[in-house]
């Protein structure tokens, strides 16, 4: 999606501001946010990537003007609706509907107390077992695919159509542009692509800089589609 | 378990607060989370998990060039040797600072940032400036803190697109033979571990330490 969320290489956003000694959450609603939408993803209702999409779907100028946690909010009220879960009245008054539907969403799991500090040890790994060989290696010259899906995906705009140099290859993982939706987890190869500042950046760029994007092979030039 | 919000009424609470406490209201109410989950949660990123544990590595990686070795081969297994590790960070990639490269990591498109090392990010890594301009002008990013490299050290920028999560492993800083592994992760910095930042200098330690 060529939304606010795709933000390298935007100028006038004003300076970065680093903040001394900052919390780890600025008010108590931005702590409960986070909160609730972890537990909500634990649910199983709806994937990590389904969550980027959802954020991402915020209408650009909302975004650029909204707070992290904002978005999130914003976000994880959308998704509460798009899967049945919560109703946006329901949302705003804060209680159950007083005639709830006779067959409510179940989820498959809750997060609980107990449960949290080994769940959360062990991760939610992404890496899947490989489908097919890799089709590319490192030190091979690679080009990005130019696509502007207008749903989510992990490609960035500034280096679509740019030159690279595969650096890494990680294995096979979930795949984005397809998880997000509950299409599919589509495990893909993962590489590191390493792009020199003046391919992204043209003539004025740092001639000793280079940028590197983790990208699936989906996305590159000959790869698998 | 404490909550971390008390329970005034609606009406004395901002526009947000109401919104989110009657979020968490209907949500426990049906039973999709638990409220003594969510403060535990809350908890753990506030005072368990943070940039003292990325700390931890980077010293061990100092102190033990073995260790080191295994840590930039197959980042995942040899912080998880530390006992750290998890979710925000089940796929670790460690780069190494060097006299001729610097490293800095950021993620555009979101907020995607080691947990298991770093805690939360700070707000400036989530907010739209640091995400624009740190692929674009590394080197801008790095004087807005402080951080003036010469022009032959090349700059990498890591940019999160995936589920690889980064940190930088800053180079050691002079003077600190005489430090042990507890000392010198005091001067790992969290900005130090993201690339914005250089390890503090040991000013504790006298300059020149008797042979």
């Amino acid at each position: 999606m060529n939304g606010a969320q795709d933000l390298g290489g935007m100028h006038g956003l004003g300076p970065v501001m680093p903040e001394p000694d900052e919390p780890v959450f600025h008010a108590a609603w931005e702590s409960r946010v986070f909160a609730l939408a972890m537990a909500m993803g634990f649910t199983g209702a709806w994937t990590l990537d389904g969550s980027r999409a959802a954020r991402e779907a915020m209408p650009p100028a909302d975004y650029l003007r909204s707070s992290y946690y904002a978005i999130w909010l914003d976000a994880l009220e959308r998704q509460l609706a798009a899967h049945g879960l919560a109703r946006p009245d329901e949302i705003a008054r804060g209680v159950p509907d007083p005639d709830p539907d006779p067959d409510p969403a179940p989820v498959a799991r809750v997060l609980t107390a107990d449960i949290l500090e080994p769940r959360y040890r062990a991760g939610f790994p992404s890496d899947r077992p490989a489908p097919a060989p890799a089709r590319f290696a490192v030190g091979d010259a690679v080009t990005m695919r130019n696509i502007h899906p207008p749903t989510h995906t992990r490609l960035p705009r500034y280096v679509r159509a740019k030159r690279g140099t595969v650096l890494r290859v990680h294995g096979t993982f979930v795949l984005p542009d397809t998880n997000a939706y509950g299409e599919g987890e589509n495990p893909d190869w993962l590489y590191t692509v390493a792009f020199p500042s003046s391919e992204l950046w043209g003539e004025d760029a740092d001639p000793n800089g280079r940028v590197t994007v983790a990208v699936f092979e989906h996305y590159i030039a000959g790869g698998r589609t | 378990m404490a909550h971390h919000h008390d329970d005034h009424d609606h009406s004395e609470l901002s526009p947000v607060e109401a919104r989110v406490r009657a979020l968490e209201s209907i949500l426990v109410q049906k039973g999709y989370v638990e409220p003594a989950a969510l403060d535990a949660l809350v908890e753990r990123y506030e005072t368990q998990v943070g940039p003292h544990l990325g700390a931890q590595v980077v010293a061990r990686a100092w102190v033990d060039p073995a260790y080191r070795e295994r840590l930039l081969a197959d980042a995942t297994p040899a912080i998880a040797e530390l006992g750290i590790g998890g979710r925000g960070g089940e796929h670790m990639v460690v780069v190494e600072n060097t006299p001729e490269e610097h490293n800095l990591v950021v993620c555009t498109l979101c907020s995607c940032y080691p947990w298991p090392v770093l805690g939360l990010p700070p707000v400036w890594y989530k907010a739209p400036p640091y995400r624009a301009r740190a692929v674009i002008d590394p080197r801008g990013v790095l004087a807005a803190f402080g951080v003036r490299l010469p022009q032959a050290t090349r700059i990498t920028v890591w940019d999160s697109t995936a589920e690889l999560r980064y940190m930088v492993l800053p180079m050691r800083p002079a003077g600190t033979e005489a430090l042990d592994e507890r000392q010198l992760a005091a001067l790992v910095t969290r900005d130090a571990m993201i690339g914005t930042g250089l390890p503090g200098a040991p000013a504790s330690v006298p300059a020149s330490v008797p042979a």
